[in-house]
């Protein structure tokens, strides 16, 4: 396949309550294989996906939140998470699960994968892209 | 231009199913054409041959037979969604020892690559969904 395009995948949803995020981290899974420029975006509740310390012990349903942190293995390194969405939610970037990834580029150094921007840069990167799913 | 559509809710409930068929209708004759439809989360409902709404109601499924029949269209129905929520085709049902299938005419069962494919090889992906 010659063409490379940007895909971003666009998650808004809180992890539990809806299948929404689950169903999502799915497609960007199988996606991986199609060797594409991919982005994941996180806002609104979405920001949650990416809490550290879940404990979906009392739901009976899988906590699916350590899979983020293998993403790097499918070549997926760019992780963009709102800021104004964490403030709004009383979170900060501490309240984040470490996701790293190994640069290739970069004889293998361990970089982290999650970036916050602001509202304005996620609408600037939004715009960049060639395929937007939303979830 | 070519067109891919995404449906990711479900029949009655919600609109999506609706507005992307009377989108692809509106797209096909303005001379767009559309490859494929994709369904995803509850829009996999949207293949089942059991549904039965009252006579007075659209169908929706077999709208949109009618249309894919009628313009070549590929519904392609995300396996892994529709396993979750009970829809199975004859070689599923097979597979997974269950005495009966429901996936209508028009539609087939398929992975989540069918929705990356479509992303890289249509012009524009519209989803119809929340």
């Amino acid at each position: 396949m010659s063409e490379i395009k940007k895909f971003l995948y666009v998650n808004r949803k809180a992890p539990y309550g809806t299948i929404y995020a689950l169903e999502s981290l799915e497609v960007v899974l199988i996606g991986a294989a199609f060797d594409q420029d991919v982005s994941l975006a996180f806002l609104d509740d979405g920001v949650f996906q990416l809490t550290r310390g879940q404990d979906t012990g009392a739901l009976g349903v899988k906590n699916f939140s350590p899979t983020f942190r293998a993403l790097g293995d499918y070549d997926v390194t760019k992780l963009f998470v709102e800021r104004e969405s964490l403030d709004e939610r009383g979170l900060s970037e501490a309240d984040l699960q470490e996701i790293m990834y190994e640069d290739e580029d970069d004889g293998w150094a361990e970089k982290p994968s999650i970036r916050i921007v602001s509202r304005a840069e996620m609408a600037d990167l939004m715009a960049d892209q060639d395929v937007v799913l939303s979830f | 231009m070519k067109f891919g559509v995404v449906i990711s809710e479900g029949p009655y409930t919600h609109q999506a199913a609706d507005t992307a068929y009377h989108f692809v209708r509106a797209a096909l004759a303005k001379g767009h054409e559309v490859p494929r439809v994709f369904f995803y989360h509850d829009g996999v409902n949207v293949s089942t041959r059991l549904s039965v709404p009252p006579q007075d109601e659209r169908h929706i499924q077999k709208n949109w037979t009618a249309l894919a029949k009628e313009h070549g269209i590929d519904l392609v129905v995300c396996i892994a969604a529709a396993q979750r929520r009970g829809l199975l085709d004859e070689n599923e049902a097979g597979r997974q020892g269950k005495d009966a299938d429901n996936i209508a005419e028009g539609f087939r069962i398929s992975g989540l690559g069918q929705l990356i494919e479509m992303g890289i090889q249509t012009d524009r992906l519209v989803t119809f969904g929340d």
